[in-house]
């Protein structure tokens, strides 16, 4: 069934590079209802090539919600208006005909802007080197069950580790905080045996380079969790708070 | 004890801090409230319990200086706190989605803090430093009837008190997330438990200016 065209009035964050101010851009553009959101932007962008203008930087990788590279902040929203989806999952049918749909790259002193739309988001990376893993010596797979695991444990492990890393929780909390990041890490690990030797070393690293990032500290209010992608919840922070309180009551 | 001074100092520490004084301040509040309270008794059970304090003077003293302590913490980690989120975002949304993410009891928190600072820099001087160091022969009743019978001032209370209400609904589930005390089983109770205590506190404080400005506490 053919769908009538929605006529949109883009305004999309251009700047040439990390130094350089940017600017809102106006694209207006006439796209199908079924058309995706990153699509809609890959045709801006075969329309401005073909003018030989230079295109819109920004990342993708999966297109299937589950790799974390996409994000884009639109109308004030972190992924966009639909929950519990990444950017890449939002469809234009969740707008209106002549709509106006503001595209902002993430803003945050520790994500700084690249290009357009694209933010360096590394120190998320500079995090998990830290501690966002447990230190085994290699050697034959282990037996699947060697260890057991309660079924509700196991579930918030991998509810946890269901985050994706893509930054929106940074990008949507108003102290740019990556609080809901690093504890979805912090959790994944502390509620598991395998994770709990290194536990409290991995909290106390993991944080220390948090903060030495420069993101803000959390003052819970929750827009986080509110616009994760994959519903992480502030529960992990709980669990991160208590996991920081131990390791320095312990030593 | 460096790393202590350290750990408070971390971001999760500056939390604590803020939940841990925000504690203390709403167990205040508490007592505040229900000192408070023998007002609708006239000046004779005001006067009384004002008179039961100033027996035990030293004691109140002391308790005095620890809660000025506690509120210069909460209040300049709370400052400092917003000044780093400041700076942890130099550049803004053009279009700020947050009233679609957050509820306006967390996202105003320091906004109805820095009025509620101002009422308490009003408060103190119109009322604990007239009756404690102008050197007045009046009794506290009289004092605090007194300002009552000014609208502007009843009706400078009453907002103080309704944002002091927000940033209690806030602050009450918002420690119990910090102190890491936070599971699906009583989480919900807690935030329930957190807005009733503010509706209790926003009462309790609310209605007396009401009260003394209408019906002058005769």
């Amino acid at each position: 069934m053919e769908h009538k065209k929605l006529n949109l009035t883009l305004k999309v964050w251009r700047q040439h590079g990390p130094k350089t101010p940017g600017c809102f851009v106006t694209y207006p553009i006439a796209v199908s209802p079924d058309t995706s959101f990153l699509e809609m932007l890959d045709e801006i962008n075969n329309e401005l090539e073909k003018k030989g203008k230079e295109p819109i930087a920004f990342e993708s990788d999966c297109r299937e919600g589950i790799c974390g590279t996409c994000g884009l902040v639109i109308n004030g929203q972190p992924h966009g208006p639909i929950p519990r989806i990444a950017t890449c999952q939002l469809h234009m049918r969740n707008f209106k005909d002549g709509d106006t749909i503001y595209i902002e790259p993430f803003r945050a002193k520790a994500f700084p802007i690249i290009k357009d739309l694209i933010v360096d988001r590394s120190p998320m990376d500079r995090i998990m080197e830290a501690g966002g893993f447990i230190s085994v010596n290699t050697g034959s797979v282990p037996d699947g069950n060697a260890i057991p695991i309660a079924k509700e444990i196991a579930s918030e492990a991998m509810d946890a580790a269901s985050c994706i890393g893509c930054g929106a929780c940074v990008a949507a909390c108003k102290n740019a905080s990556a609080m809901l990041f690093v504890s979805a890490k912090v959790s994944q690990f502390a509620l598991l045996p395998q994770g709990k030797p290194e536990r409290y070393q991995r909290v106390e690293a993991m944080v220390k380079v948090m903060d030495e990032y420069g993101f803000g500290s959390c003052s819970n209010t929750y827009a986080c969790e509110a616009e994760c992608p994959k519903g992480v919840s502030v529960k992990n922070i709980a669990r991160m708070n208590r996991e920081y309180f131990m390791s320095k009551i312990k030593g | 004890m460096g790393w202590v001074w350290k750990s408070l100092n971390s971001s999760i520490g500056k939390k604590l801090v803020m939940a841990v004084t925000g504690v203390a301040l709403m167990l205040f509040l508490i007592i505040h409230l229900a000192g408070n309270l023998s007002l609708y008794g006239g000046s004779k059970a005001f006067n009384g319990y004002v008179g039961l304090l100033e027996m035990i003077k030293p004691l109140i003293r002391v308790i005095e200086v620890i809660l000025a302590l506690v509120f210069i913490f909460h209040i300049i980690n709370g400052v400092r706190l917003w000044i780093e989120n400041k700076i942890a975002r130099p550049q803004g949304y053009t279009i700020n989605g947050s009233r679609k993410n957050t509820d306006v009891f967390s996202r105003t928190a320091f906004i109805t803090g820095s009025i509620v600072f101002i009422f308490l820099i009003l408060h103190l001087q119109t009322i604990w430093y007239k009756f404690n160091y102008s050197g007045t022969e009046l009794d506290l009743y009289t004092i605090t009837t007194e300002w009552f019978t000014h609208w502007w001032y009843s009706l400078l209370y009453l907002i103080a008190i309704v944002l002091l209400g927000f940033h209690l609904n806030h602050g009450f589930q918002s420690a119990f997330q910090t102190f890491g005390w936070n599971s699906k089983k009583y989480f919900p109770l807690i935030e329930k438990l957190g807005t009733i205590y503010a509706i209790i506190m926003t009462l309790g404080f609310g209605s007396i200016p009401i009260y003394l400005y209408f019906f002058g506490g005769k």
